[in-house]
Protein backbone atom coordinates (compact mmCIF):
# COMPACT_ATOMS: atom_id res chain seq x y z
CA UNK A 1 0.00 0.00 0.00
CA UNK A 2 1.23 3.50 -0.56
CA UNK A 3 0.70 4.96 2.62
CA UNK A 4 2.60 1.93 4.22
CA UNK A 5 5.76 2.63 1.78
CA UNK A 6 5.49 6.95 2.78
CA UNK A 7 5.54 5.12 6.36
CA UNK A 8 8.65 6.95 7.73
CA UNK A 9 8.44 5.10 11.58
CA UNK A 10 11.17 2.34 11.96
CA UNK A 11 10.85 -1.05 11.84
CA UNK A 12 9.50 -2.83 14.70
CA UNK A 13 12.44 -4.85 14.97
CA UNK A 14 13.85 -4.03 19.01
CA UNK A 15 17.21 -2.58 17.76
CA UNK A 16 17.63 -1.98 14.62
CA UNK A 17 20.54 -1.11 12.53
CA UNK A 18 21.85 2.06 12.72
CA UNK A 19 25.45 2.00 11.01
CA UNK A 20 25.89 -1.44 8.74
CA UNK A 21 30.08 -1.87 8.21
CA UNK A 22 30.40 -4.35 5.64
CA UNK A 23 33.88 -5.44 4.35
CA UNK A 24 35.79 -1.93 5.68
CA UNK A 25 39.51 -1.99 4.44
CA UNK A 26 41.57 0.77 5.26
CA UNK A 27 44.86 1.62 4.54
CA UNK A 28 47.72 3.91 5.99
CA UNK A 29 50.16 4.19 2.86
CA UNK A 30 50.84 0.90 2.39
CA UNK A 31 50.12 -0.72 5.84
CA UNK A 32 46.98 -2.41 5.73
CA UNK A 33 45.14 -1.92 9.34
CA UNK A 34 41.81 -3.36 8.64
CA UNK A 35 41.13 -6.11 6.69
CA UNK A 36 37.60 -6.07 5.76
CA UNK A 37 35.32 -5.68 8.72
CA UNK A 38 31.50 -6.30 8.75
CA UNK A 39 29.77 -5.46 11.93
CA UNK A 40 26.79 -3.40 12.46
CA UNK A 41 26.00 -0.85 15.29
CA UNK A 42 22.85 -1.09 16.76
CA UNK A 43 20.08 2.03 16.55
CA UNK A 44 20.19 3.70 20.22
CA UNK A 45 22.33 1.13 22.13
CA UNK A 46 25.92 1.20 22.58
CA UNK A 47 28.56 -1.09 20.81
CA UNK A 48 32.13 -1.13 22.32
CA UNK A 49 34.82 -1.70 20.20
CA UNK A 50 37.88 -3.51 22.31
CA UNK A 51 41.13 -4.87 20.96
CA UNK A 52 44.86 -4.61 21.65
CA UNK A 53 46.77 -1.44 21.13
CA UNK A 54 47.63 -0.89 16.72
CA UNK A 55 44.48 -3.56 16.38
CA UNK A 56 42.74 -1.16 14.19
CA UNK A 57 39.76 -0.04 16.39
CA UNK A 58 40.54 3.98 16.25
CA UNK A 59 40.76 3.03 12.68
CA UNK A 60 37.47 1.08 12.62
CA UNK A 61 35.70 4.13 14.62
CA UNK A 62 37.31 6.79 12.59
CA UNK A 63 35.92 5.11 8.98
CA UNK A 64 32.50 5.83 10.43
CA UNK A 65 32.56 9.43 10.17
CA UNK A 66 34.97 10.03 7.48
CA UNK A 67 37.67 11.19 9.64
CA UNK A 68 39.96 8.53 8.46
CA UNK A 69 40.08 9.88 4.88
CA UNK A 70 41.81 13.20 6.11
CA UNK A 71 44.99 11.64 7.61
CA UNK A 72 47.84 12.18 5.45
CA UNK A 73 47.74 8.84 2.58
CA UNK A 74 44.88 7.30 4.35
CA UNK A 75 42.71 5.07 1.85
CA UNK A 76 39.50 2.89 2.67
CA UNK A 77 37.23 0.61 1.02
CA UNK A 78 34.02 -1.27 1.64
CA UNK A 79 30.80 0.46 2.35
CA UNK A 80 29.56 1.60 5.64
CA UNK A 81 25.77 2.53 5.78
CA UNK A 82 24.18 4.84 7.68
CA UNK A 83 20.52 4.27 7.87
CA UNK A 84 20.82 2.31 4.77
CA UNK A 85 22.82 4.90 3.17
CA UNK A 86 26.51 4.83 2.19
CA UNK A 87 28.22 7.49 3.66
CA UNK A 88 31.03 6.88 0.99
CA UNK A 89 28.32 6.97 -1.91
CA UNK A 90 29.27 9.88 -4.46
CA UNK A 91 27.12 12.24 -3.13
CA UNK A 92 27.27 12.44 0.17
CA UNK A 93 28.82 15.45 1.45
CA UNK A 94 31.78 14.33 4.51
CA UNK A 95 30.84 17.88 5.79
CA UNK A 96 27.10 17.08 5.89
CA UNK A 97 27.66 13.68 7.00
CA UNK A 98 29.82 14.66 10.40
CA UNK A 99 26.90 16.97 11.14
CA UNK A 100 24.92 13.26 11.93
CA UNK A 101 27.65 11.91 13.83
CA UNK A 102 29.57 13.68 16.19
CA UNK A 103 32.80 12.46 17.62
CA UNK A 104 34.72 12.43 20.86
CA UNK A 105 38.08 12.13 21.28
CA UNK A 106 40.75 10.41 23.38
CA UNK A 107 42.01 13.73 25.08
CA UNK A 108 39.70 16.15 26.14
CA UNK A 109 39.89 18.93 23.13
CA UNK A 110 37.66 22.04 24.14
CA UNK A 111 38.89 24.61 21.87
CA UNK A 112 41.38 26.96 24.01
CA UNK A 113 40.05 30.27 22.85
CA UNK A 114 36.57 30.09 24.00
CA UNK A 115 35.13 30.18 26.82
CA UNK A 116 32.47 26.95 28.55
CA UNK A 117 29.25 28.57 26.28
CA UNK A 118 31.03 29.41 23.13
CA UNK A 119 31.96 25.94 22.98
CA UNK A 120 29.11 24.37 23.18
CA UNK A 121 27.98 26.97 20.19
CA UNK A 122 31.10 26.37 18.57
CA UNK A 123 29.31 23.53 16.22
CA UNK A 124 26.48 25.46 15.32
CA UNK A 125 28.63 28.74 14.63
CA UNK A 126 31.37 26.61 12.39
CA UNK A 127 28.61 25.35 10.87
CA UNK A 128 26.59 28.55 10.28
CA UNK A 129 23.90 27.39 11.33
CA UNK A 130 23.27 29.24 15.38
CA UNK A 131 19.90 31.01 15.32
CA UNK A 132 21.24 33.69 18.26
CA UNK A 133 17.57 33.63 19.64
CA UNK A 134 18.46 29.90 20.44
CA UNK A 135 21.74 30.16 22.17
CA UNK A 136 21.02 29.92 25.95
CA UNK A 137 18.42 27.63 24.74
CA UNK A 138 21.18 24.72 23.23
CA UNK A 139 23.59 25.96 25.64
CA UNK A 140 21.67 24.86 28.91
CA UNK A 141 19.93 21.96 26.94
CA UNK A 142 23.32 20.43 25.51
CA UNK A 143 24.92 21.34 29.02
CA UNK A 144 22.11 19.22 31.14
CA UNK A 145 22.33 16.71 28.44
CA UNK A 146 26.11 16.04 29.17
CA UNK A 147 25.55 16.45 32.67
CA UNK A 148 27.79 19.52 33.10
CA UNK A 149 25.13 22.07 33.52
CA UNK A 150 25.41 22.23 37.43
CA UNK A 151 28.65 22.64 37.67
CA UNK A 152 29.14 25.41 34.97
CA UNK A 153 26.50 27.43 34.89
CA UNK A 154 27.56 29.93 36.86
CA UNK A 155 30.95 30.12 34.59
CA UNK A 156 29.24 29.74 31.25
CA UNK A 157 31.88 33.11 30.06
CA UNK A 158 35.32 31.08 32.02
CA UNK A 159 37.68 29.72 29.48
CA UNK A 160 36.85 25.98 28.47
CA UNK A 161 40.58 24.95 29.16
CA UNK A 162 39.85 26.09 32.76
CA UNK A 163 37.70 23.07 33.53
CA UNK A 164 38.78 19.19 35.58
CA UNK A 165 39.90 16.92 32.83
CA UNK A 166 36.67 14.81 33.33
CA UNK A 167 34.41 18.30 32.82
CA UNK A 168 36.35 19.46 29.67
CA UNK A 169 35.38 15.76 28.54
CA UNK A 170 31.92 16.12 29.16
CA UNK A 171 31.95 19.58 27.98
CA UNK A 172 33.39 18.36 24.44
CA UNK A 173 30.17 15.46 24.43
CA UNK A 174 27.71 18.26 24.88
CA UNK A 175 29.64 20.19 21.89
CA UNK A 176 28.59 17.36 19.96
CA UNK A 177 25.38 16.91 21.28
CA UNK A 178 24.32 20.80 20.61
CA UNK A 179 24.53 20.13 16.79
CA UNK A 180 22.03 17.30 17.33
CA UNK A 181 24.06 14.69 15.91
CA UNK A 182 21.92 11.17 15.51
CA UNK A 183 24.99 8.85 16.28
CA UNK A 184 27.90 9.34 18.78
CA UNK A 185 31.34 7.96 18.43
CA UNK A 186 33.98 8.01 21.45
CA UNK A 187 37.33 7.28 20.43
CA UNK A 188 38.70 5.55 23.94
CA UNK A 189 37.03 9.11 25.95
CA UNK A 190 38.05 8.40 29.61
CA UNK A 191 41.51 6.85 28.42
CA UNK A 192 43.27 10.66 30.09
CA UNK A 193 40.52 10.79 33.18
CA UNK A 194 40.54 9.46 36.73
CA UNK A 195 38.46 7.21 37.75
CA UNK A 196 35.74 9.05 39.42
CA UNK A 197 35.73 11.28 36.29
CA UNK A 198 35.23 8.21 34.19
CA UNK A 199 32.64 6.80 36.08
CA UNK A 200 30.58 10.27 35.31
CA UNK A 201 31.19 9.54 31.81
CA UNK A 202 29.71 6.14 31.91
CA UNK A 203 26.89 6.82 33.61
CA UNK A 204 26.33 9.70 31.11
CA UNK A 205 27.31 7.16 28.33
CA UNK A 206 23.91 5.13 29.50
CA UNK A 207 21.92 7.92 29.85
CA UNK A 208 22.29 9.25 26.46
CA UNK A 209 21.69 5.79 24.77
CA UNK A 210 18.17 6.62 24.99
CA UNK A 211 18.96 9.50 22.70
CA UNK A 212 21.34 8.42 20.60
CA UNK A 213 23.59 5.52 18.67
CA UNK A 214 26.71 5.08 20.60
CA UNK A 215 29.71 3.63 19.51
CA UNK A 216 32.60 3.39 21.85
CA UNK A 217 36.59 2.52 21.17
CA UNK A 218 38.14 1.32 24.64
CA UNK A 219 40.75 -0.73 25.56
CA UNK A 220 39.43 -1.36 29.00
CA UNK A 221 37.73 -4.55 28.65
CA UNK A 222 35.88 -3.81 32.35
CA UNK A 223 34.47 -0.70 30.70
CA UNK A 224 33.27 -2.36 27.74
CA UNK A 225 31.09 -4.66 29.79
CA UNK A 226 29.71 -1.97 32.08
CA UNK A 227 28.74 0.49 29.30
CA UNK A 228 27.85 -1.76 25.98
CA UNK A 229 25.09 -4.01 24.47
CA UNK A 230 27.68 -5.14 22.11
CA UNK A 231 30.69 -5.56 21.53
CA UNK A 232 33.25 -6.19 18.72
CA UNK A 233 36.83 -7.82 19.25
CA UNK A 234 39.42 -6.80 17.13
CA UNK A 235 42.76 -8.08 16.87
CA UNK A 236 45.75 -6.89 13.64
CA UNK A 237 43.01 -5.82 11.61
CA UNK A 238 40.60 -8.15 11.69
CA UNK A 239 36.93 -8.74 13.46
CA UNK A 240 37.92 -11.87 15.79
CA UNK A 241 34.55 -11.28 17.29
CA UNK A 242 30.86 -9.92 17.54
CA UNK A 243 28.00 -10.41 19.44
CA UNK A 244 26.22 -9.01 22.99
CA UNK A 245 28.27 -8.13 25.59
CA UNK A 246 26.94 -10.50 27.95
CA UNK A 247 27.76 -12.89 25.44
CA UNK A 248 31.01 -11.78 24.83
CA UNK A 249 32.36 -11.93 28.19
CA UNK A 250 30.53 -15.09 29.79
CA UNK A 251 31.09 -17.54 26.49
CA UNK A 252 33.15 -16.08 24.03
CA UNK A 253 33.29 -18.39 20.99
CA UNK A 254 36.85 -17.68 19.68
CA UNK A 255 39.71 -18.84 22.08
CA UNK A 256 41.66 -15.40 21.21
CA UNK A 257 38.42 -13.62 22.42
CA UNK A 258 38.95 -16.04 25.79
CA UNK A 259 42.94 -15.01 25.71
CA UNK A 260 42.06 -11.57 25.59
CA UNK A 261 39.32 -11.01 28.15
CA UNK A 262 40.92 -13.36 30.83
CA UNK A 263 44.03 -11.39 30.13
CA UNK A 264 46.44 -13.36 28.65
CA UNK A 265 47.42 -10.86 26.41
CA UNK A 266 47.02 -7.53 25.46
CA UNK B 1 86.64 18.18 45.57
CA UNK B 2 82.78 18.01 44.57
CA UNK B 3 80.51 16.05 46.93
CA UNK B 4 78.91 12.93 46.11
CA UNK B 5 75.50 13.31 43.86
CA UNK B 6 77.00 16.70 42.84
CA UNK B 7 78.75 17.78 39.62
CA UNK B 8 81.37 20.36 39.04
CA UNK B 9 79.74 23.91 38.09
CA UNK B 10 82.29 25.12 36.10
CA UNK B 11 81.07 24.38 32.90
CA UNK B 12 77.81 25.64 33.97
CA UNK B 13 79.31 29.16 35.20
CA UNK B 14 81.08 29.09 31.77
CA UNK B 15 77.96 28.68 29.49
CA UNK B 16 76.06 31.65 31.60
CA UNK B 17 79.02 34.16 31.43
CA UNK B 18 79.32 32.79 27.32
CA UNK B 19 75.27 33.64 27.30
CA UNK B 20 76.03 37.13 29.02
CA UNK B 21 78.22 38.05 26.67
CA UNK B 22 76.32 37.30 23.73
CA UNK B 23 73.24 39.80 24.81
CA UNK B 24 75.66 42.40 26.21
CA UNK B 25 77.41 43.03 23.17
CA UNK B 26 74.83 43.38 21.09
CA UNK B 27 73.53 45.80 23.19
CA UNK B 28 76.43 48.04 23.71
CA UNK B 29 76.67 48.11 19.99
CA UNK B 30 73.78 49.06 19.76
CA UNK B 31 73.94 51.73 22.62
CA UNK B 32 77.14 52.70 20.99
CA UNK B 33 75.26 53.68 17.40
CA UNK B 34 72.37 55.36 19.45
CA UNK B 35 74.42 57.45 21.48
CA UNK B 36 76.61 58.06 18.38
CA UNK B 37 73.55 59.26 15.94
CA UNK B 38 71.71 61.17 18.95
CA UNK B 39 74.75 63.22 19.74
CA UNK B 40 75.13 64.16 15.88
CA UNK B 41 71.34 64.63 15.47
CA UNK B 42 69.86 65.80 18.82
CA UNK B 43 70.33 69.78 17.28
CA UNK B 44 68.45 69.44 14.09
CA UNK B 45 65.67 67.43 16.03
CA UNK B 46 62.91 69.77 15.60
CA UNK B 47 59.36 70.14 14.22
CA UNK B 48 60.69 72.15 11.23
CA UNK B 49 63.21 69.46 10.56
CA UNK B 50 59.64 66.62 10.24
CA UNK B 51 57.72 68.93 8.28
CA UNK B 52 60.25 70.89 5.65
CA UNK B 53 60.93 69.85 2.41
CA UNK B 54 64.45 69.07 1.50
CA UNK B 55 66.75 71.89 0.50
CA UNK B 56 70.43 72.63 -0.49
CA UNK B 57 70.79 74.52 2.31
CA UNK B 58 71.17 72.27 4.78
CA UNK B 59 69.54 74.16 8.09
CA UNK B 60 66.80 74.89 6.43
CA UNK B 61 66.34 71.04 4.94
CA UNK B 62 63.55 68.77 6.34
CA UNK B 63 62.18 64.77 5.93
CA UNK B 64 58.91 65.51 5.31
CA UNK B 65 58.57 63.54 1.89
CA UNK B 66 60.76 60.60 2.83
CA UNK B 67 58.56 60.61 6.37
CA UNK B 68 55.43 60.91 4.18
CA UNK B 69 56.76 58.53 1.60
CA UNK B 70 57.80 55.71 4.26
CA UNK B 71 54.35 55.55 6.20
CA UNK B 72 52.75 55.35 2.55
CA UNK B 73 55.07 52.46 1.15
CA UNK B 74 54.21 50.92 4.46
CA UNK B 75 50.73 51.08 4.41
CA UNK B 76 50.65 49.69 0.69
CA UNK B 77 52.95 47.39 1.49
CA UNK B 78 50.94 46.10 4.11
CA UNK B 79 47.96 45.42 1.83
CA UNK B 80 49.83 44.00 -0.94
CA UNK B 81 52.14 41.52 1.37
CA UNK B 82 50.26 40.77 4.44
CA UNK B 83 46.80 39.59 2.50
CA UNK B 84 48.62 37.24 -0.37
CA UNK B 85 51.18 36.24 2.27
CA UNK B 86 48.90 35.28 4.77
CA UNK B 87 46.67 33.59 1.99
CA UNK B 88 49.67 31.73 0.55
CA UNK B 89 50.70 30.34 4.06
CA UNK B 90 47.06 28.66 4.84
CA UNK B 91 47.19 27.63 1.21
CA UNK B 92 50.54 25.78 1.98
CA UNK B 93 49.61 24.69 5.36
CA UNK B 94 45.80 24.05 5.53
CA UNK B 95 44.80 23.08 1.67
CA UNK B 96 47.93 21.73 0.50
CA UNK B 97 49.28 17.60 0.40
CA UNK B 98 52.54 16.88 1.44
CA UNK B 99 54.07 16.50 -1.91
CA UNK B 100 57.38 16.88 -3.38
CA UNK B 101 55.42 19.44 -5.09
CA UNK B 102 55.01 20.93 -1.75
CA UNK B 103 58.42 20.59 -0.42
CA UNK B 104 59.76 21.92 -3.29
CA UNK B 105 58.13 25.27 -2.95
CA UNK B 106 58.59 25.36 0.59
CA UNK B 107 62.73 25.25 0.02
CA UNK B 108 61.87 28.28 -2.74
CA UNK B 109 60.51 30.41 -0.44
CA UNK B 110 62.88 29.90 2.12
CA UNK B 111 65.77 30.49 -0.59
CA UNK B 112 63.73 33.39 -1.88
CA UNK B 113 63.67 34.76 1.98
CA UNK B 114 67.70 34.99 1.48
CA UNK B 115 67.93 36.82 -2.01
CA UNK B 116 69.86 40.41 -1.48
CA UNK B 117 67.42 42.85 -2.00
CA UNK B 118 69.33 44.52 -4.94
CA UNK B 119 67.95 42.05 -6.86
CA UNK B 120 64.26 42.41 -5.68
CA UNK B 121 64.94 46.05 -7.04
CA UNK B 122 66.26 44.64 -9.85
CA UNK B 123 63.28 42.38 -10.88
CA UNK B 124 61.09 45.54 -9.39
CA UNK B 125 62.15 47.82 -12.05
CA UNK B 126 62.26 44.97 -14.96
CA UNK B 127 58.40 43.86 -13.77
CA UNK B 128 56.10 46.84 -12.30
CA UNK B 129 58.46 49.80 -13.51
CA UNK B 130 58.78 48.89 -17.43
CA UNK B 131 56.85 45.92 -18.02
CA UNK B 132 53.58 46.95 -16.11
CA UNK B 133 53.88 51.01 -16.64
CA UNK B 134 54.12 51.53 -13.23
CA UNK B 135 56.55 53.95 -13.62
CA UNK B 136 58.78 55.27 -10.84
CA UNK B 137 55.68 55.35 -8.91
CA UNK B 138 55.01 54.83 -5.09
CA UNK B 139 52.74 51.70 -6.06
CA UNK B 140 55.90 50.35 -7.93
CA UNK B 141 58.10 51.04 -4.96
CA UNK B 142 55.48 49.24 -2.48
CA UNK B 143 55.18 45.91 -5.11
CA UNK B 144 58.97 45.89 -5.13
CA UNK B 145 58.93 45.58 -1.14
CA UNK B 146 55.94 43.43 -1.11
CA UNK B 147 57.97 40.91 -2.96
CA UNK B 148 60.94 41.54 -1.08
CA UNK B 149 58.93 40.61 2.17
CA UNK B 150 56.54 37.95 1.10
CA UNK B 151 58.84 35.11 1.49
CA UNK B 152 59.64 36.09 4.83
CA UNK B 153 55.64 36.85 5.54
CA UNK B 154 54.55 32.96 3.72
CA UNK B 155 57.19 31.11 6.57
CA UNK B 156 56.06 33.43 9.64
CA UNK B 157 52.46 32.53 8.60
CA UNK B 158 52.80 29.07 7.90
CA UNK B 159 54.92 28.63 11.53
CA UNK B 160 52.15 30.12 13.11
CA UNK B 161 49.82 27.82 11.43
CA UNK B 162 51.02 24.47 12.90
CA UNK B 163 51.61 25.96 16.59
CA UNK B 164 48.03 24.88 16.46
CA UNK B 165 47.76 21.62 17.67
CA UNK B 166 46.36 19.02 14.97
CA UNK B 167 43.63 17.85 17.46
CA UNK B 168 41.72 21.14 17.68
CA UNK B 169 41.50 20.96 13.81
CA UNK B 170 39.69 17.43 14.32
CA UNK B 171 37.52 18.13 16.88
CA UNK B 172 36.36 21.15 14.25
CA UNK B 173 36.37 18.54 11.20
CA UNK B 174 34.06 16.10 13.17
CA UNK B 175 31.43 18.56 14.43
CA UNK B 176 30.91 19.04 10.57
CA UNK B 177 32.89 22.15 9.92
CA UNK B 178 34.22 22.86 6.32
CA UNK B 179 37.92 23.85 5.89
CA UNK B 180 37.26 27.15 5.68
CA UNK B 181 35.14 27.76 8.60
CA UNK B 182 37.97 25.78 10.46
CA UNK B 183 41.13 28.08 9.27
CA UNK B 184 38.71 31.17 9.90
CA UNK B 185 36.98 30.02 13.60
CA UNK B 186 39.37 27.83 14.78
CA UNK B 187 43.19 28.22 13.33
CA UNK B 188 43.29 31.58 12.15
CA UNK B 189 42.40 33.13 16.04
CA UNK B 190 44.78 31.41 17.36
CA UNK B 191 47.55 31.73 15.12
CA UNK B 192 47.13 35.92 14.79
CA UNK B 193 49.50 36.64 17.35
CA UNK B 194 52.37 34.78 15.53
CA UNK B 195 51.22 36.09 12.31
CA UNK B 196 50.92 39.65 13.73
CA UNK B 197 54.68 39.13 14.86
CA UNK B 198 56.00 37.96 11.65
CA UNK B 199 54.55 40.77 9.92
CA UNK B 200 55.92 43.59 11.94
CA UNK B 201 59.25 41.78 11.89
CA UNK B 202 58.61 41.88 7.70
CA UNK B 203 57.14 45.44 7.46
CA UNK B 204 60.30 46.66 9.85
CA UNK B 205 62.57 45.22 7.17
CA UNK B 206 60.76 47.08 4.57
CA UNK B 207 60.94 50.41 5.98
CA UNK B 208 64.23 50.22 6.41
CA UNK B 209 65.26 49.03 3.06
CA UNK B 210 67.46 51.60 0.45
CA UNK B 211 68.81 49.42 -2.27
CA UNK B 212 65.46 48.10 -4.00
CA UNK B 213 63.85 51.66 -3.93
CA UNK B 214 67.22 53.17 -5.09
CA UNK B 215 66.89 50.60 -8.47
CA UNK B 216 63.26 51.28 -8.95
CA UNK B 217 63.89 54.80 -8.96
CA UNK B 218 62.67 56.36 -5.56
CA UNK B 219 64.06 60.13 -6.37
CA UNK B 220 66.24 61.51 -3.45
CA UNK B 221 65.11 65.33 -3.91
CA UNK B 222 61.40 65.86 -4.02
CA UNK B 223 59.88 68.62 -3.05
CA UNK B 224 56.30 67.42 -2.73
CA UNK B 225 54.32 64.61 -0.66
CA UNK B 226 53.32 62.32 -2.58
CA UNK B 227 49.45 62.40 -4.14
CA UNK B 228 48.63 59.24 -5.58
CA UNK B 229 49.80 55.87 -6.25
CA UNK B 230 51.44 57.10 -9.29
CA UNK B 231 52.98 59.61 -7.91
CA UNK B 232 57.27 59.57 -7.74
CA UNK B 233 58.05 59.46 -4.17
CA UNK B 234 61.33 59.25 -1.74
CA UNK B 235 61.68 57.26 1.50
CA UNK B 236 63.60 58.02 4.99
CA UNK B 237 66.43 55.75 4.15
CA UNK B 238 66.72 56.87 0.69
CA UNK B 239 67.02 60.64 1.63
CA UNK B 240 69.53 59.30 4.72
CA UNK B 241 71.41 57.86 1.82
CA UNK B 242 71.66 60.80 0.24
CA UNK B 243 73.15 63.11 2.98
CA UNK B 244 75.86 61.13 4.12
CA UNK B 245 76.98 61.32 1.04
CA UNK B 246 77.01 64.77 0.45
CA UNK B 247 80.05 66.97 1.73
CA UNK B 248 78.89 69.56 3.81
CA UNK B 249 78.81 68.56 7.71
CA UNK B 250 75.36 70.20 8.10
CA UNK B 251 74.33 67.48 5.83
CA UNK B 252 75.68 64.50 7.69
CA UNK B 253 74.24 66.29 11.31
CA UNK B 254 70.36 65.74 9.01
CA UNK B 255 71.48 62.29 8.10
CA UNK B 256 72.00 62.00 11.95
CA UNK B 257 68.87 63.32 12.87
CA UNK B 258 66.57 61.35 10.32
CA UNK B 259 67.79 58.14 11.65
CA UNK B 260 66.78 58.99 14.79
CA UNK B 261 63.64 59.46 13.24
CA UNK B 262 63.66 56.17 11.58
CA UNK B 263 64.51 53.95 14.81
CA UNK B 264 61.83 55.85 16.82
CA UNK B 265 59.21 54.70 13.86
CA UNK B 266 59.95 51.09 14.04
CA UNK B 267 60.40 51.67 17.95
CA UNK B 268 56.82 52.60 17.31
CA UNK B 269 55.41 50.30 15.42
CA UNK B 270 57.49 47.34 16.96
CA UNK B 271 55.69 48.35 20.01
CA UNK B 272 52.18 48.67 18.78
CA UNK B 273 52.72 45.42 17.18
CA UNK B 274 53.79 44.01 20.59
CA UNK B 275 50.80 45.53 22.12
CA UNK B 276 48.66 43.83 20.25
CA UNK B 277 49.94 40.80 19.99
CA UNK B 278 49.67 40.17 23.65
CA UNK B 279 46.07 41.90 23.69
CA UNK B 280 45.24 39.24 21.30
CA UNK B 281 47.06 36.25 23.43
CA UNK B 282 45.39 37.49 26.53
CA UNK B 283 41.70 37.37 24.88
CA UNK B 284 43.20 33.66 23.15
CA UNK B 285 43.71 32.46 26.48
Amino acid sequence: MLSTALNSTPPPDPSPVKVSVESVRAWFGTLEVLHGITMPVADRSVTAIIGPSGCGKSTLIRSLNRMHELSEGARIEGRVALDGIDIYGKDVDPVLLRRRIGMVFQKPNPFPSMSVRDNVLSGLRLTGSLRATRAEEVVEQALRDAALWDEVKDRLNAPGIGLSGGQQQRLCIARSLAVSPEVLLMDEPCSALDPIATSRIEDLIHTLKESYTIAIVTHNMQQAARVSDYTAFLLSGDLVEFSETNRLFTSPRDSRTEDYITGKFG
Amino acid sequence: MTAPGQRSRTPERVFYALALLAVVLPLLTLAGLLYGVLQNGAERLSWDFLTSYPSRKPLLAGILPGLVGSFLLMVLTALIALPLGVGAAIHLEEYGKRSRWSRFIELNIANLAGVPSIVYGLLGLGLFVRTLHLGRSLLAGACTLSLLVLPMVVMVSREALRTVPHHLREASYALGATRWATVRQIVLPMAYPGILTGAILALSRAIGETAPLVVVGALTYITFVPDGLDAPFTALPIQIFNWVSRPQRGFVINAAAAIVVLLLTMLVLNGAAIYLRNRLQRKSS
